[in-house]
């Protein structure tokens, strides 16, 4: 039954939660490309990269008070991941109950492979975030772990191989989710139009290979001794 | 042609239902799909066998009654051509061709082929129509409508209620269904009043059918017999949302 309360009938509804996932996905694109470009800032050296992160610490101040953006932006993003996760994992779990019993012959998916993966990208993501946050934020996982060492614990988890082979694993999900999510979003908040349609599904392809490459240069670089 | 068809029977809504193989050793290629069907449930009538049970009306291509997946498509490998409209020739002398029931939670077997549809009229109860006095047609004139509007709302209305969407979607989704309607009447200003209280109303309906949600991946386009595009998918978001924040 319809409530009387506007947002919770938007939260119930199907296009509503898709609307969330789309929204919290592009303020998560956002920060992603705001992050890429700031670790390139490593190829200028210690002593910018690490005046750099330190400097993330202090933005708004005098404002706000030390890290206090930081915390807002952390709260926002959690927020945001919280909002997106929950909506997938109820829209997808009410999928799969609305198509119980598959074709016996099987039906050929029109669809490219990045919509195909979307549900094992975002899972496969999730995880990643978890491992990201314990190797480069808390330090539990570094193995230099040395705060405000920015650029040093930077390089002491890329020169070990398999660290590197999960962020390349990571950020080729990373890239293919953005590929199909980019432009979902854009037909689930109404913004496509047929005359747009190109244009979106460029744009997220773009946005897709921009990231994942922009992400990977660093790691690749620290892997092969061109970042020590 | 020699044909081998491979049919899921199920003798009613809660008994279980397994694919079995028939041959049609006598296919005419001009034969359309559902009279494929009509002469081997002929040749089982004869031989004291259950006909396979189907759905199907005008066989023109323009009630929507008629659908099954074939070899895993709605309405088969042709492209916006009902099972009605589908022609033997489309198939190979000697091919195995598999032939199932629109497959949804909100779909249930009714008997072998034919599915229980009427969560799609519900849908329409809710808001597939315009609130309009009766009575004789007014002037032509009195409520212009630009061309691009009256071809886009041409071109949803064109929607003949199959439930291909919803068999090909992965999701048992029903928003090209809805999006169709949508796109239909709110663009038009004969369905001005009632914009955002449709939407709201069909996309509750649709919900509690039990349909699954969108993830835009594109399949219901394809299997739609009338071509009705993502892009009406794309209104009914916008529609929905503009409705959700309360404009009218």
């Amino acid at each position: 039954m319809r409530s009387s309360f506007a947002p919770l009938n938007f939260w119930r509804s199907t296009i509503g939660k898709k609307a969330v996932m789309a929204v919290t996905g592009l303020l998560m694109l956002l920060f992603l490309i705001v992050h890429m470009l700031g670790n390139l800032k490593i190829f200028y050296g210690r002593t910018e990269f690490d005046h750099y992160a330190g400097w993330l610490r202090t933005i708004g101040e005098p404002v706000l008070h030390g890290a206090w953006y930081l915390w807002i932006q952390r709260f926002v993003l959690v927020l945001a991941v919280v909002l997106h996760a929950t909506s997938a994992y109820q829209l997808s779990r009410r999928d799969q109950k609305a198509r119980p019993t598959k074709y016996s012959h099987h039906q050929r998916p029109k669809a490219n492979y990045a919509t195909h993966v979307m549900r094992y990208g975002g899972i496969t993501l999730g995880l990643f975030i978890i491992y990201h946050i314990l190797d480069f934020t808390t330090l539990t996982l570094n193995r230099h772990g040395v705060e405000g060492a920015a650029y040093d614990n930077v390089v002491s988890s890329f020169s070990v191989w398999w660290v590197t082979a999960i962020y390349i694993l990571a950020m080729i999900s990373l890239g293919l989710h953005i590929q199909h999510g980019f432009w979902s979003a854009a037909q689930t908040i109404g913004a496509n139009r047929p005359s747009r349609d190109r244009l979106f599904r460029n744009v997220a392809t773009g946005l897709a290979v921009f990231l994942t490459a922009g992400f990977l240069v660093v790691p690749i670089a620290v892997l092969a001794g061109l970042v020590d | 042609m020699k044909l081998t068809l491979r049919i899921w029977r199920q003798a009613g809504p809660a008994e279980p239902g397994r694919m079995v193989a028939y041959e049609v050793p006598d296919a005419n290629p001009d034969m359309s799909f559902l009279e494929l069907l009509d002469v081997l449930n002929e040749r089982l009538t004869l031989e004291g066998d259950d006909p396979v049970t189907f759905d199907h009306d005008c066989r023109e291509g323009i009630c929507g009654a008629c659908g099954v997946v074939i070899n895993g498509q709605a309405h088969g490998p042709r492209e916006r051509t009902t099972t009605c409209q589908l022609h033997v020739r489309s198939f190979a002398d000697g091919d195995v061709i598999d032939v199932e029931p629109w497959r949804s939670v909100a779909f249930g077997v009714v008997k072998d082929l034919m599915v229980d549809r009427s969560g799609l009229d519900r849908i329409i109860q809710a808001g597939g129509y315009i609130s309009a006095p009766t009575g004789s047609a007014p002037e032509a004139h009195s409520t212009p409508v630009p061309k691009p509007v009256a071809d886009t709302a041409f071109d949803n209305a064109t929607c003949i209620g199959c439930g291909a969407c919803i068999a090909a979607c992965p999701n048992g989704s029903a928003m090209l269904f809805t999006s169709a309607k949508v796109t239909h009447l709110n663009l038009l200003p004969q369905g001005g009043p009632e914009r955002a209280e449709r939407v709201l109303n069909l996309v509750e309906a649709m919900d509690a059918e039990g349909f699954g949600g969108c993830t835009n991946s594109g399949e219901c386009t394809v299997a739609c017999p009338k071509g009705i595009p993502l892009d009406s998918i794309a209104t009914l978001n916008r529609e929905y949302l503009r409705a959700s924040l309360g404009r009218k």
